[in-house]
């Protein structure tokens, strides 16, 4: 595996790159260093405008600015994207379907010591609220790197989760394909099926790698977009194994493992055991340690997976 | 302006707010009083300033008006209807389930509708959007939005002030519709916002204070705002909520709320006796 590199700086990375190629324009509130926009900024300062602390102001400014045709991304902590700025998002850029692009870094409990104000462990669920709106969790650099391509590319509102904390790189940037909507199998097994994002998909192949150990064959999906999810993979894989495990840096109310639920519920249910935070607040520390409090880890997804095998 | 182009103003402005009382009495709800205290500045500004085309309404490079105070919808859609965007037999289908007029502006579904707003506070940031946009990709467009006088409560109001004046958006142009009052009462015992000027003008804008039922004063104004370089400019309209309709003059009680048939006949008959 490649060092590792948080998405936020593949975002930003992608912003500053892909701007040679697309015309778009960058907001950001006051965070450019910490979302990595400054990356973009640095070279086309003209095209970066800061909007200061006012989250709410900036998002529905973007939507200004794609009701003129053009395509602009607002960046801030999911948490002031997603949380603070929900009604600006939903009225000002949801109603009208706006071609406007949320770039939110430092989503989930890997914000670290900064702490529960400050880790947004809701945004998948209140964005995916959002009637048209895209939401996608890239797992590494490769992936971030595509999504906000694919966002260019895309017309319609998107919201895109990055992260603070330096992941492995998991995907070949030459090969990795990425399409809005599809889920990608990682690896094949039989007797259970690991749905993940962020950057649980990392832990999600090492948690099928302890179960193989134990004999246990397991399926993982890499899941970057929660809105709209990928029913046919997740069918085909209850249908094949017959158990399901999610795994996601969010809340297991509203997140990825309740699109996955909601999904199969209507069309083939099988059992669902949810890895995420369970219904609570982040906390100051260290990202490896929260990552172990709250149950974030490849062995809490391993005996979730055996929890619902059990249930078949 | 000449006394002919006044007179001219002032039936179309009359005409509208006949529009704006089919609309909310059709429906039995929607929100009259704010709708009449904005239709001089609405008319003037389709009438004569937006350089807009009814036959492209998405024209790129047509100029902008934003309807912050959203909830006078009834306003902006007589207006549009009268300038030919969509046939003014449709506003009587006006918040019906079955309509295209929603209760709020909806710029996916009304042609001419610039923005979709509604919730307060939002839609001057958007126009700050448009306006920004347009400096960003050499357009000569302007963009105008109406606030309401109560609405500037939202601390949204203020970030985009704050916005609009740190860019220098001397191609936006907001007027506030200063009528005194909102739902709850007179916007000084509900939540005192004056100075409105002085505020604007600390926030770094232009600002010129004008009696907004006066066509002359409108347009002193607005080509005022024109020839200010470096700043936006704020148009502070001392305007009468209910203009037009002696019972619903200078009533909080007709920010919400539809006439009844005998009140909608003697509205209909004192405006018609205005023409």
């Amino acid at each position: 595996m490649a060092d590792k590199i948080a998405t936020r700086e593949a975002y930003g990375n992608a912003l500053a790159e892909l701007g040679e190629k697309y015309d778009f324009i960058v907001f950001d509130a006051d965070l450019a260093e910490a979302t990595k926009t400054i990356t973009f900024k640095k070279k086309f300062p003209d095209r970066h405008f800061d909007c200061g602390i006012a989250e709410g102001n900036m998002i529905s400014v973007a939507a200004g600015v794609a009701a003129t045709g053009k395509i602009p991304f607002v960046s801030t902590f999911a948490m002031f994207a997603a949380g603070r700025g929900f009604e600006q998002v939903r009225n000002s850029i949801g109603y009208p379907h706006l071609n406007v692009k949320i770039g939110a870094t430092h989503g989930g409990i890997s914000v670290g010591e900064d702490g529960a104000t400050h880790q947004c462990n809701e945004d998948f669920a209140t964005m995916r609220s959002i009637p048209g709106m895209t939401v996608i969790c890239p797992a590494d650099a490769v992936e971030a790197r595509a999504v906000v391509e694919a966002a260019i590319l895309h017309d319609g509102p998107m919201y895109m989760r990055f992260g603070r904390f330096a992941v492995p790189t998991l995907f070949d940037k030459d090969t990795y394909k990425f399409e809005i909507g599809k889920g990608v199998q990682m690896a094949d097994g039989t007797d259970v099926t690991i749905v993940a994002n962020g950057l649980m998909v990392e832990q999600a192949l090492i948690a099928k790698d302890l179960l193989a150990n134990e004999g246990i064959s397991a399926r993982v999906i890499n899941m970057a977009t929660i809105k709209p999810i990928d029913t046919e993979i997740l069918v085909k894989a209850a249908k094949e194994t017959g158990a399901i495990v999610t795994a996601e840096e969010h809340s297991v109310i509203g997140g990825l493992g309740s699109a996955v639920c909601e999904a199969l519920a209507e069309v083939y249910p099988v059992p669902v055991k949810k890895v995420g935070v369970q219904d609570a607040f982040g906390r100051s520390g260290k990202v490896p340690p929260l990552l172990e409090m709250y149950g974030l880890t490849a062995a809490n997804i391993v005996a979730k997976a055996k929890e619902a095998i059990s249930m078949k | 302006m000449e006394q002919a182009k006044i007179a001219e103003l002032q039936k179309k402005a009359i005409q509208i707010r006949l529009d704006i009382l089919e609309e909310v009495f059709n429906a039995a709800s929607g929100h009259p009083g704010g709708s009449m205290s904005i239709a001089d500045v609405l008319t003037y500004l389709y009438f004569v300033e937006l350089r807009i085309d009814p036959k492209n309404p998405k024209w790129e490079d047509r100029d902008r008006f934003v309807l912050s105070k959203g909830h006078t919808a009834p306003g902006l859609y007589a207006a549009l209807a009268e300038r030919g965007f969509f046939p003014t037999e449709d506003l009587k289908t006006f918040r019906r389930v079955d309509s295209y007029l929603q209760g709020h502006p909806d710029m996916k579904g009304v042609p001419g509708v610039d923005m979709s707003s509604g919730s307060l506070g939002l839609g001057i940031s958007t126009a700050c959007g448009m306006a920004l946009s347009g400096k960003i990709y050499n357009k000569d467009y302007r963009v105008y939005t109406a606030l309401g006088d109560g609405e500037i409560a939202e601390g949204q109001v203020w970030e985009a002030a704050m916005f609009a004046s740190h860019y220098k958006l001397d191609n936006l142009c907001a007027f506030v519709d200063f009528n005194g009052l909102q739902i709850d009462g007179a916007i000084t015992d509900v939540m005192n916002s004056t100075p409105i000027d002085e505020k604007f003008e600390a926030f770094g804008w232009h600002v010129i204070t004008i009696n907004g039922h006066d066509f002359n004063e409108i347009e002193k104004a607005v080509e005022e705002a024109k020839t200010v370089k470096g700043k936006p400019t704020m148009i502070l309209c001392k305007t009468v909520k209910g203009k037009g309709v002696s019972f619903m003059e200078n009533k909080a009680g007709w920010h919400g709320k539809a006439p009844n048939a005998e009140e909608y006949e003697q509205a209909v008959n004192e405006l018609k006796a205005q023409l």
